[in-house]
């Protein structure tokens, strides 16, 4: 059996799940946004859908929520993970706890921190009920709305709790793989704590940081359970816009859903295409060990 | 790094002291809450204890432990299919170069950028029409979707440092490729199976919105109840069925933390379970 054969063979199952399944699926998805589907006798594809949903004034404030609830989350994340990752690269004491527990934040899944989160920072949680016991508020509707908020405070909170892990794992390995020499011989010339960081090892830990940033930000503008528990109702994020369109009793909003579903996966797309530029920018000449 | 002075490593002490409480905080009113009767407002910690919460999530009329059964069951066939197929594409992706290797890995990693709901919706279509939706098996194909791509990843990992000289040494002795397999092949990857295996449980486990959609809220896996017993106001069930949830992960994070603490582990490579 040649080589290419056996690649081949090796590689069709795989291919065939993501590729009928993923790929597959969002064929269809793409086709039923566009009002086509041949089984039932929609032949004529038509635009109906896209022109629906983007003309409508709440699924700009679902996107422009959504975009908020990503970015500000990835934004966050990332300089808390870096902070954490240089916090964790040093000895003190506490670090193997630490250590372990940003393992085990990431097995827990992404709705318990959710609930807990609920917990902590309704009106009626954790938070507020300190607040009441020193005297800062009066009743549970003194205590700041973090959770159902307009600004999705609540949400970018779990976000932020899950990512810093996640993001601050992958820039620890990356800063162990680097190892000091390059910080010491910067710092031997001269360089400052903040230049050393700035313009040695920054760069160096761009591309790792960079790469988990856009997971983030692919998994925070497409993920449902989060904002469908801790987000207001209206506007909604895109996410729980498109899955109630999709479940709503008339079938007729259903391209309004899959046009809703292409724009989660074009944006993504875009995350990667992002992706790609900056990591080819950012290592230019200037490859890490 | 030059000297490292008692303020400095002091400052790091507390930074650390307030991860550690922030990492675990949204977890500890879970914990309370599923202990607790009518626990309110402004009561800082219950004025009862009770384990009436624990009784009722552990009997057989509150569905958590059929739910239980469930979950396992479709994680671990998820897992089990994951592997099965990601261990061939992972050895080919591992040892071998050949043209459109890149738009073979994009491929198998988009599932891992594009969020399930942009696909999910399509699928559902199509399901619908196959019979697959609201039933259990349709749910375990469709987490192929998410748990495929990183048990792909961990055997590419493992077979990129494999040595297949062992292989043809065993075929030169005589060995069948099966016996090869069995004897040779198995024995060197069984870590990157294991890792990975658990790795897509684990993914499988913590999918919430492929499994309402395909399964039509028909098919109710341990984290459906536990968001509806969240958005019911039962906070001290959803506080038991939430510490039940979190269980394996922490069981598999204990069990594999020889694996994790090395340098080439899957999960700091930060692969999002």
């Amino acid at each position: 059996m040649s080589d290419r054969v056996r690649i081949i063979l090796l590689l069709t199952p795989a291919l065939l799940v993501i590729g009928v399944l993923f790929f597959g699926g969002l064929a269809v998805g793409l086709m039923r946004s566009f009002s086509y589907m041949p089984v039932i006798g929609l032949t004529q594809p038509n635009l109906d859908a896209y022109v629906a949903v983007f003309t409508s004034a709440s699924f700009y404030q679902s996107f422009l929520l959504t975009f908020h609830i990503a970015f500000t989350s990835t934004v966050i994340s990332s300089v808390l993970a870096v902070g954490a990752a240089l916090l964790l690269r040093r000895s003190f004491i506490g670090k193997p706890v630490v250590n372990f527990l940003f393992q085990l934040n990431l097995t827990v899944p992404h709705l318990v921190g959710a609930i807990g989160i609920l917990y902590l920072f309704s009106q009626s949680g954790s938070f507020a009920r300190l607040g009441y016991d020193w005297g800062l508020i009066a009743k549970p509707s003194d205590f700041p709305a973090l959770i159902f908020d307009p600004y999705a405070i609540g949400i970018i909170l779990q976000y932020v709790w899950k990512e810093v892990p996640f993001i601050g794992l992958i820039v620890l390995a990356n800063m162990q793989v680097i190892g000091e020499d390059y910080e010491s011989v910067a710092r031997s010339l001269g360089a400052s704590r903040w230049q050393t960081f700035r313009h040695v090892l920054l760069p160096m830990i761009v591309p790792g940081l960079l790469s988990a940033s856009v997971m983030v930000f692919a998994f925070t503008f497409g993920a449902y359970e989060i904002p469908a528990l801790l987000g207001q109702n209206h506007p909604a994020a895109l996410p729980v816009l498109a899955y109630r369109k999709y479940t709503d009793i008339d079938l007729a909003s259903r391209p309004e859903a899959m046009a809703m579903a292409i724009v989660i996966a074009l944006m993504s797309a875009v995350m990667i295409l992002l992706y790609l530029r900056l990591s080819r920018r950012s290592i230019g000449g200037r490859h890490g060990p | 790094m030059g000297p490292d002075p008692f303020a400095a490593r002091a400052f790091r002490g507390i930074i650390g002291a307030v991860l550690i409480i922030w990492l675990v905080l949204p977890l500890v009113p879970l914990a309370i809450w599923s202990f607790a009767r009518g626990w309110r407002f402004p009561d800082l910690v219950p004025q009862e204890w009770s384990g009436a919460a624990w009784r009722y999530t552990l009997s057989d009329t509150s569905g958590v432990l059929s739910s239980l059964g469930l979950s396992i069951g479709i994680s671990l066939g998820a897992a089990a299919v994951s592997v099965l197929i990601g261990l061939p594409a992972g050895r080919a992706l591992g040892m071998y170069q050949f043209r459109g290797k890149g738009l073979v890995e994009v491929m198998i990693l988009a599932p891992t950028i594009v969020p399930g709901l942009a696909v999910a919706l399509g699928i559902h279509s199509v399901f619908i029409a196959l019979g697959l939706t609201n039933t259990v098996a349709g749910v375990m194909l469709v987490h192929l979707v998410p748990t495929l791509p990183y048990t792909v990843l961990v055997m590419a990992g493992i077979f990129a440092n494999y040595d297949p000289a062992y292989e043809a040494q065993a075929r030169s002795l005589g060995a069948t490729g099966w016996q090869t397999f069995w004897h040779v092949t198995l024995p060197a990857i069984m870590p990157g199976i294991i890792v990975g295996g658990l790795f897509a449980f684990l993914v499988s486990w913590s999918q919430y919105i492929l499994t309402l959609l395909i399964g039509g809220g028909r098919v109710v896996t341990l984290p459906l109840l536990l968001f509806n017993f969240a958005t019911s106001g039962r906070n001290d069930i959803a506080g038991a069925i939430g510490m039940i949830y979190i269980l394996p992960g922490i069981v598999i994070l204990v069990l594999t933390a020889k694996h994790l603490s090395g340098q080439n582990a899957a999960l700091p490579k930060g692969r999002r379970p």
